[in-house]
């Protein structure tokens, strides 16, 4: 576009709440240190304890016999010969959890243990405790499990093409889990205006979280009536809500959840797992503590990754390149089960517009069932997909209209404190910045284009690409009307201040912005904070550690609570100084007069006196995100309080007789709104780096499917560390990092999300690198080297040098979408209702 | 996590007692080196001995001797590590020591040893899985099954043929000593192997590998060139071992091209070989030698990496390895 006026734009000015964005970086002592993590001596130490390393008393050890058919009706399960084995202690089936669960509400279609169906290869359908964890295996191994097969569903078309037998009797139709269609502005119109018009179709495989610590967990069911469960999850509350569902009648506040220190999520542990149910009903069945620990094959069964996303991509640009259309389809393979999947599934669509501003916007996205394991949200959940079809097109865009691919992102940035068509409401906006940033440090102007070869004669090329993302979701996942984070304070005479909130570290170093925050705002030394997390015995509620929220909600629930204590010792210290409130400094551990600084007391001394007036101090502190501005049905997913945004440059060296390439050198711009802390942030834009570039080079949830006499065999490739491929040290490349600083008035201290956004632009940067250096097109995920070499071989043969998905109409599954919802613009006048939408009174009388 | 099952370790002090144990326990029984490999197979239920005889207190196997006519004896618990950073083996076989470092990860190497690496298990992605996921293919022929996935017509198994050194000693000539029932014995290393997934050995399963020798370091030039998809813990999906024999004018006299990680075992590429003989290592020939040996390279979808790419790439990696010999 860009849009003549600024339309849609929001009131500036006026700070949504008091979060000190506009805070000058010399006036902070603390946030933008390089202070160390909270828990950084324990990790590094090894001293770190993770759920695996927990034991207690007469503890048991759990294991789960699962499926080996990827679809079938359970016909009989016989455990009598594991029953009798010396050293088994408890056996449960379907039977004995009948009460489904899952994280959204609307597909609460998962059970501990199948009841009557198995769904993919690897859903567990009996758990065995015994004395020894070799016992519970072998064990497993004599329970006799009889299955009538079906038909397994294998993919996306499929999926697509298979209405009998269904995975699941619930969904929109068939195997088709969801189906959506909103349309912002006039389709026609943009496209009729554009002067260049292009259509491509791009896959991306599936790829899975590979976090180096396996989920497991360990639950104890006290003679109280009381059940403890420590498990590796990255969202305590949710998981507390799930045992509370389906180990009814046990009441919610008879159970605990502890999440332990992670050892890495990266989405993987954000859904209530049917291990954690089936490990908490054992213990409350054999009186015993029951610890499970996965291997690393069932950690591949849990999943919850990356989507197999088949996306079809219409746009529409001037001469310039502005953008006049977009019209883009997503199709998803969402595996056997709910998972997180209907946001997934609005997350294909939803942030295309944060980047760039797109005038008339349609997205069609479906989501199916297959016999695959459930996929869900791993970092950048639901949008790194698009966002590599959508920068692979807008350089393919740039390379038909002779125009620089730097210049064209450049030219269609979407305005700060604007409106989205698809009504996101933009705050900061550094891409601009970034862009420049990467453009500047990688040499793109001198450089590109000019494929120079290597001395082993490989050629070089140079790609760019962009993203976006959420700080937060907007709305729960669990429709509520309660915030989303809270902490409390706890001040002692002794000077100690301890902060409790029920956030997880997954490494990410959410503990430590409590204390980094909290030591700001108090003046005192952020180490000294004891940071109390994730117990829904001890803390108030933090919905998890996903979306990137934790930063933004918990900093500022933090900083509330923080203020309020601040609010209470200035009033206790004035008292006793006999000076205004207002002149007080919280400095150095000090309480002082601005005026004179050698009037005042210390830190603890301030608690003691306040104490002594105003009884035991403690303060609570929480953060609801600003009501969103989309009002239509599916647009709860995307608003969030703020958006990081990043931009890179990716350097290849392409040996062109066998498509194997390298990639040497990352240069990597995130504006993050502030760093909290300049050194973690730039480790979490590096780790995305690397986990981009595994997604970009070689990563996949690749599946067997094979057939001999009438057996089908549908299974996971390769579900271990060898041969499941992820980078190594030798792989990853050097990395120039660029902190973009354009504070957010949402978040604390302006502070947006760091660390999801820098995933999303490796793996299209990947793909335009190539083209540069070697001028073929990988339309798909990963960009391996076997497609490099095909796509040259390809060109070599006169054909076009590209490879990926069939472009033509067998690419992407006939699917009816039915009726669009029809949602004006915010510059044609839009309130971000739907005119067209039914009335939402017929789901509620169902 | 995976448990090991339970078993007998026995250490015996001599070779013939090694073989003895071996001989008392037959199909029960196997040999471990460094147990990189068979620990972690045993694990997955598809190696599963209750016999473990481990070599660890057998003397004369862990020493690199230097026969007086040139010749190096290395003996099978040598370490890897060792092998790739010792001084003498470097500057005498280049190439050798080069194939060394390609196998898996330093702290694997650390404790692998160079038999075990001759002598490593074939390796097929329908096999080197767990227990659980072998049942839901109903396993296969290598282990507990009937039949071969990757070719369900075909009567035998195709796993793959993937130790580093294999194909480089197999093109060098260099000799194994077995130790058996009835005494010693040296066979040319080419001669160890077999074109067969399973039976991938000629030698009874009791007989131990003692040495492996490499021939004297003169006349010749050799090289081992490894596609992998990291070249960091990957095992090969294609390695090239080559030796070119030249005389005095640089025309080649012999030359052995062997591709490991494209078979069941470390298959010459015959073609390639007989184009070479009796011409100079041209930029042309080698190219052409090259090309040759996309026939013999007979990938299957088993291993890492497309299979059709694995074979279009071969000429390209037997043209760079015989380049290395010049």
């Amino acid at each position: 576009m860009v849009l003549d006026q600024p339309a849609g734009r929001v009131e500036d000015g006026k700070p949504a709440a008091p979060w000190r964005h506009d805070a000058k970086k010399e006036d902070l002592k603390h946030i933008g240190k390089p202070i160390r993590k909270v828990d950084a001596r324990g990790k590094v130490a090894g001293l770190t304890k993770f759920a695996d390393d927990l034991t207690l008393p007469r503890m048991l050890h759990m294991k789960l016999l699962r499926s080996t058919v990827a679809h079938a009706e359970i016909v009989s399960i016989d455990a009598s010969k594991a029953a009798a084995l010396p050293g088994v202690k408890g056996i449960l089936t379907g039977k004995d959890l009948p009460i489904p669960f899952g994280i959204l509400p609307v597909s609460q279609d998962e059970h501990a243990l199948c009841p009557d169906k198995v769904r993919f290869v690897g859903d567990p359908v009996v758990a065995i405790a015994a004395t020894e964890e070799e016992i519970a295996w072998e064990a497993c191994r004599l329970v006799d499990v009889q299955y009538r097969e079906l038909q397994t569903i294998g993919g996306i078309h499929e999926a697509a093409a298979t209405d009998e037998p269904r995975l699941h009797d619930y969904g929109v139709r068939g195997n088709i889990h969801r189906l959506e269609n909103l349309e912002f502005g006039d389709l026609q119109d943009g496209f009729a205006r554009a002067e260049h018009v292009r259509e491509d179709t791009f896959f991306f495989e599936g790829n899975t979280h590979l976090p180096m610590e396996q989920h497991a967990t360990l639950a104890h069911f006290d003679k109280d009536g009381k059940l403890t469960v420590w498990s590796s999850t990255q969202t305590p509350h949710y998981l507390h809500r799930a045992l509370a569902r389906t180990l009814h009648p046990l009441p919610a506040h008879h159970i605990r959840v502890v999440a332990i220190q992670n050892g890495g999520g990266f989405g993987g542990k954000s859904d209530p797992f049917n291990h954690e149910v089936a490990a908490a009903k054992m213990a409350m069945l054999t009186g015993r503590p029951v610890k499970i620990a996965l291997t690393r094959e069932e950690v591949f069964w849990c999943h919850r990754g990356r989507h197999p996303v088949l996306m079809r991509s219409k746009v529409g640009v001037t001469k310039t390149g502005r953008i006049t259309a977009l019209d883009f389809q997503s199709y998803l393979d969402g595996g056997a089960y709910g998972s997180y999947g209907t946001a997934s599934t609005f997350y294909t669509g939803a942030l295309q517009t944060v980047t760039y501003a797109v005038e008339n916007y349609h997205f069609r996205g479906a989501r199916f069932f297959t016999c695959k394991a459930p996929c869900g949200p791993k970092r950048g959940h639901g949008t790194p997909q698009p966002r590599f079809a959508l920068e692979v097109q807008l350089d393919k865009i740039a390379c038909d209209l002779g125009l620089d691919p730097a210049r064209i992102r450049l030219d269609n940035l979407a305005p700060r404190d604007s409106l989205t068509a698809n009504f996101l409401r933009i705050g900061s906006m550094g891409l601009g910045a970034c862009i420049e940033k990467v453009v500047a440090g990688s040499g793109w102007n001198e450089r590109r284009g000019k494929r120079e070869v290597t001395k082993d004669g490989r050629i070089r090329g140079l790609g760019l690409a962009c993203s976006s993302y959420l700080s937060g979701a907007g709305l729960p996942i669990y429709w509520n009307g309660l915030p989303h984070s809270g902490v409390q304070l706890k001040l002692d005479r002794s000077g100690l201040v301890t902060a409790f909130c029920g956030s997880t570290d997954i490494g990410q170093g959410s503990d430590s912005i409590l204390g980094w925050i909290i030591g700001e705002v108090l003046g005192i030394d952020p180490l000294g904070i004891k940071v109390v997390t994730s117990d829904t015995d001890l803390t108030p509620v933090d919905l998890g550690s996903y979306s990137s929220r934790v930063t933004v909600m918990t900093g500022n629930a933090a900083m509330q609570a923080a203020e309020r204590a601040r609010d209470i010792l200035q009033k206790g210290v004035a008292e006793k100084l006999g000076v205004p409130a207002g002149r007080l400094v919280f400095a150095d551990e000090r309480v002082f007069d601005a005026e004179d600084p050698k009037k005042g007391m210390t830190f603890q001394e301030a608690i003691v006196c306040s104490e002594a007036r105003f009884g035991t101090i403690g303060t609570v502190g929480s953060y609801t995100p600003p009501p969103t501005a989309a009002k239509f049905r599916g647009g709860g997913v995307g608003p969030s309080p703020s958006y990081s945004y990043s931009a890179a440059v990716v350097e290849v060296e392409v040996d062109p007789e066998t498509g194997i390439y390298r990639v040497p050198h990352v240069w990597m711009a995130h504006d993050i709104g502030r760093a909290l802390n300049a050194a973690v942030a730039m480790g979490q834009i590096e780790g995305s780096v690397y986990m981009g570039l595994g997604e970009a080079m070689m990563e996949e949830m690749a599946y067997r499917d094979r057939s001999h006499k009438g057996k089908r065999v549908f299974v996971h490739k390769i579900p271990s560390m060898l041969e499941y491929k992820s980078p190594s040290a030798l792989e990853m490349p050097k990395v120039t990092t660029y902190v973009i600083e354009d504070p957010d008035r949402n978040g604390p201290f302006g502070a947006k999300e760091v660390g999801q956004g820098p995933l999303l632009p490796m793996m299209p940067a990947v793909a335009n690198a190539i083209f540069d250096a070697v001028g073929v097109r990988v339309d798909e995920i990963p960009c391996s080297f076997e497609k490099v070499f095909a796509a040259l071989q390809a060109k070599k043969d006169g054909k076009e040098g590209r490879y990926g998905p069939s472009s033509g109409a067998d690419g992407v599954p006939v699917v009816d979408f039915g009726d669009s919802l029809k949602i004006k613009t915010p510059w044609q006048g839009g309130d971000g209702t739907a005119w067209n939408e039914p009335k939402r009174e017929k789901k509620a009388a169902k | 996590m995976l448990r090991l099952p339970t078993f007998t370790y026995h250490r015996p002090k001599t070779a013939t007692e090694a073989v003895a144990i071996a001989c008392q326990h037959g199909k029960a029984a196997m040999y471990v080196a460094g147990g990189t490999d068979l620990y972690p197979n045993m694990k997955r239920r598809h190696q599963a001995p209750t016999q473990v005889i481990s070599l660890q207190d057998v003397p004369g196997l862990h020493a690199i001797d230097w026969l007086p006519d040139g010749r190096c004896a290395i003996g099978s618990m040598v370490k890897l590590s060792k092998l790739e950073h010792d001084a003498k083996v470097k500057a005498a076989h280049p190439a050798f020591a080069h194939a060394v470092r390609e196998i898996s990860t330093p702290l694997l190497r650390n404790m692998g040893t160079i038999g075990g690496n001759l002598l490593l298990d074939t390796r097929c992605t329908y096999y080197d899985q767990t227990h659980e996921w072998r049942e839901s293919i109903d396993f296969c022929m290598k282990k507990d099954g009937a039949i071969c996935w990757v070719a369900p017509g075909s009567p035998r198994c195709w796993a793959v043929q993937s130790s580093d050194t294999v194909p480089l000693v197999c093109a060098m000539e260099a000799e194994v000593e077995l130790v058996g029932r009835d005494g010693v014995r040296t066979i040319k290393a080419g001669d160890l192997y077999r074109d067969d997934g399973i039976q991938y050995l000629t030698k009874k399963p009791e007989e131990l590998l003692t040495r492996l020798i490499l021939p004297a370091p003169t006349g010749w030039k050799a090289s081992y060139l490894k596609l992998r998809r990291r070249d960091t813990y990957d095992f090969p999906v294609l390695g090239v071992g080559a030796c070119v024999w030249t005389d005095a004018a640089g025309t080649v006299t012999k030359a052995n091209v062997r591709l490991g990680g494209a078979g069941s075992y470390a298959i010459p590429a015959t073609e390639s070989e007989k184009l070479l003989v009796g011409n100079k290592l041209t930029d042309e020939l080698v190219a052409a030698a090259g090309s040759a040996a996309m026939k013999p390279a007979r990938t299957m979808d088993n291993t890492d990496l497309d299979v059709y790419w694995r074979r279009k790439v071969a000429p390209v990696y037997v043209a760079r390895a015989l380049l290395a010999c010049r």
